[in-house]
């Protein structure tokens, strides 16, 4: 659906063709580097891309997240000074929402992405790949996303259906204030 | 120096008398120093607000004090400038340093000729300078629930309107060549979360700006120095701050902060996404909660309008508790996603009144009523509250968020 939208503003920018073509007219700065690139690449994208090697388990992720996590979203992900991570399924349309990995968010190429760019809060960038697969594997699986066995990698972290993939719709705005 | 001081005092005092002793009679005298005669501190490298003036941010206490808001004291400002000292922030990862010698911005993605530049690089590329207003997708977010906004500063404080100066990102896409087929930006930041959005290609084609200067010096720290995004119009958490990469792709990202937050569940459990516009909104800032009227008499009642469309091309208040409205003075120039200050001369007779006020942008736009925006959206959304905020004015002069 974000891409239809995409190609849309793409046909707005229908000059961004045109661009290509011409070499650059201030031509300050310099080429980026691979390694530059590299080293900012960490953005992961919906459909996978970006992940890098390796793999994690359910119960690796266990351990993982007792020694780095559970100090500030408490051992079950129940949260603490951090944020609760588990629960509050069905809740989404009722008076008392609970917002959480397992509830709310779309994808779980982003809770990859935030964990690895944002997490543990005070030693972002600690944890290696294989470490940030599972302990994403065992949040999934502390939300009853994916079973005791489960093990993420590149190519099955995007295929995880999350329980809000469906959720999210456009904003209609203004929806509001255009009468007096 | 010594001898102009004491007859210009003098001239004072007789000016004064002429003006009518009565203004003399409490005071000892008027002019208010203190060391009459004495040498004043020297000059000094670097300007401090006088010691009288205590307006400060406020925050909320945090166990995890690198996440978090500070509200700005929109109650004290006057104009339509928030000093840089007091424009809010909202962390979510604390405020790094950097060192701008080391600090690069590399664009990549797809793009013809990936491009790395440092902050003097930047400033040597044709600049531009605006006034504009940012405000936070969460500001208000207490109102949804109840007006439970004590004062402007909590209920309103996380807007804060700036000059900004920089390079407009449009130029920058074009230096580096966007391959057909892009349709967004991925810009992160440099601090520790490395702070994460997905941004369409149409609107860093349009008006973003690639900033290193606010009001008339480099950025603060806390405001993204070197180098952030500033996107006028747009829920502030979008102009990414210490910005290091900007990457094009065709997709968006899907970041933790554009779903998991700044996105609004409404009652029926389906949720707002990309909800970058930020809409007309206004708020009487004297008087207002927690202030004291000294008594009766002639008043400047006076606040703040702004909108994310454009500029603000009315402002009405009312007195009586939305009963009757009349126009508002609007300082000129408005400027477009700015804030422009308003004002009434107001009689505080000793009786109740509820004030508030309501604005109108050049879209047509009208600020809603917290009870229509409860109505479609629930009290849920979090963001995006732009509703009227009422005051009352108590008959013993004090002013409560508490309608009566
Ligand atoms: C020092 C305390 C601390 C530690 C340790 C920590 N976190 Fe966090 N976590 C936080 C805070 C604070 C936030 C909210 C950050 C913000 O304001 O954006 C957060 C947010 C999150 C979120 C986003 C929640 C949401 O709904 O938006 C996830 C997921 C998360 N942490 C996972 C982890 C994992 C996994 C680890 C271990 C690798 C970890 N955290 C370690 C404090 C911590």
């Amino acid at each position: 659906m974000w891409k239809c939208s995409a190609l849309a503003l793409v046909l707005v920018w229908a000059g961004a063709a045109a661009l290509t073509a011409q070499s650059p007219k201030y031509g300050v700065g310099r080429p980026a580097t691979p390694e530059e690139i590299r080293d900012l690449g960490a953005a992961i994208a919906p459909d996978g891309g970006g992940l890098p090697e390796g793999s994690g388990s359910v119960a690796e992720g266990r351990a993982v997240f007792a020694a780095r996590c559970a100090r500030c979203h408490g051992p079950k992900g129940e949260g603490a000074v951090g944020a609760t991570l588990v629960g509050g399924q069905g809740t989404l349309g009722t008076p008392r929402p609970l917002k959480t990995v397992g509830s709310f968010w779309p994808y779980a190429t982003t809770v990859w992405d935030y964990i690895n760019r944002a997490m543990p809060f005070d030693e972002p960038g600690l944890l290696k790949p294989p470490e940030v697969y599972a302990v994403v594997a065992y949040i999934l699986n502390l939300n009853s996303i994916i079973g005791d066995e489960g093990v993420m990698d590149a190519r099955s972290l995007p295929k995880v259906k999350m329980p809000n993939r469906d959720g999210f719709v456009a904003d209609p705005r203004p929806d509001v204030g255009n009468a007096k | 120096m010594k001898h102009f001081g004491r007859s210009s005092r003098r001239r004072l005092l007789q000016m004064g008398a002429a003006m009518g002793g009565g203004l003399l009679a409490g005071q000892q005298k008027v002019l208010a120093w203190d060391t009459p005669g004495k040498l004043g501190t020297p000059l000094g490298p670097y300007g401090e607000r006088s010691p009288f003036e205590k307006a400060v941010r406020w925050r909320r206490e945090s166990g995890t004090p690198e996440t978090g808001s500070s509200f700005t004291p929109l109650q004290d400002s006057v104009g339509t400038l928030t000093p840089s000292s007091l424009h809010y922030e909202r962390h979510h990862a604390g405020i790094p340093t950097i060192d701008p010698a080391k600090h690069r911005l590399v664009v990549h993605g797809m793009v013809d000729r990936p491009l790395s530049m440092t902050v003097a690089e930047i400033r040597r590329l044709p600049s531009v300078t605006r006034t504009l207003v940012l405000e936070c997708g969460g500001n208000s977010a207490s109102e949804w629930a109840a007006r439970t906004g004590p004062d402007v500063q909590r209920s309103y404080g996380l807007a804060s309107c700036s000059e900004w100066t920089g390079v407009p990102l449009s130029l920058v896409l074009a230096e580096v060549g966007v391959r057909p087929g892009a349709a967004w930006v991925i810009a992160e930041g440099a601090d520790a979360c490395r702070m994460e959005r997905s941004i369409p290609l149409a609107k860093a084609m349009d008006d973003i700006l690639l900033a290193y200067g606010q009001n008339g010096e480099a950025i603060r720290p806390a405001q993204g120095y070197p180098l952030r995004l500033i996107i006028p119009g747009w829920e502030g958490n979008t102009s990414v701050k210490w910005l290091h990469s900007l990457k094009l792709t065709d997709q968006a990202y899907m970041a933790r902060d554009e779903t998991a937050k700044y996105s609004d569940l409404m009652p029926d459990g389906k949720t707002r996404i990309f909800t970058y516009q930020m809409e007309a909104k206004s708020v009487i800032t004297f008087p207002s909660g927690g202030q004291t009227m000294p008594g009766r008499g002639l008043y400047e009642l006076t606040g703040l309008a702004w909108s994310g469309r454009g500029r603000i091309e009315r402002v009405e208040i009312t007195t009586d508790g939305g009963r009757s409205w009349v126009n508002a003075q609007l300082q000129e120039p408005r400027l477009p996603i700015a804030f422009t200050r308003f004002r009434l001369p107001w009689r505080f007779d000793g009786r109740d009144a509820v004030i508030a006020s309501r604005a109108t942008d050049e879209s047509g736009y009208i600020q809603p009523t917290r009870e229509a925006l409860v109505a479609v959206r629930g009290t849920n959304s979090i963001y995006h509250f732009n509703g009227i905020k009422y005051w009352t004015v108590k008959a013993d002069g004090t002013v409560t968020n508490v309608e009566v």
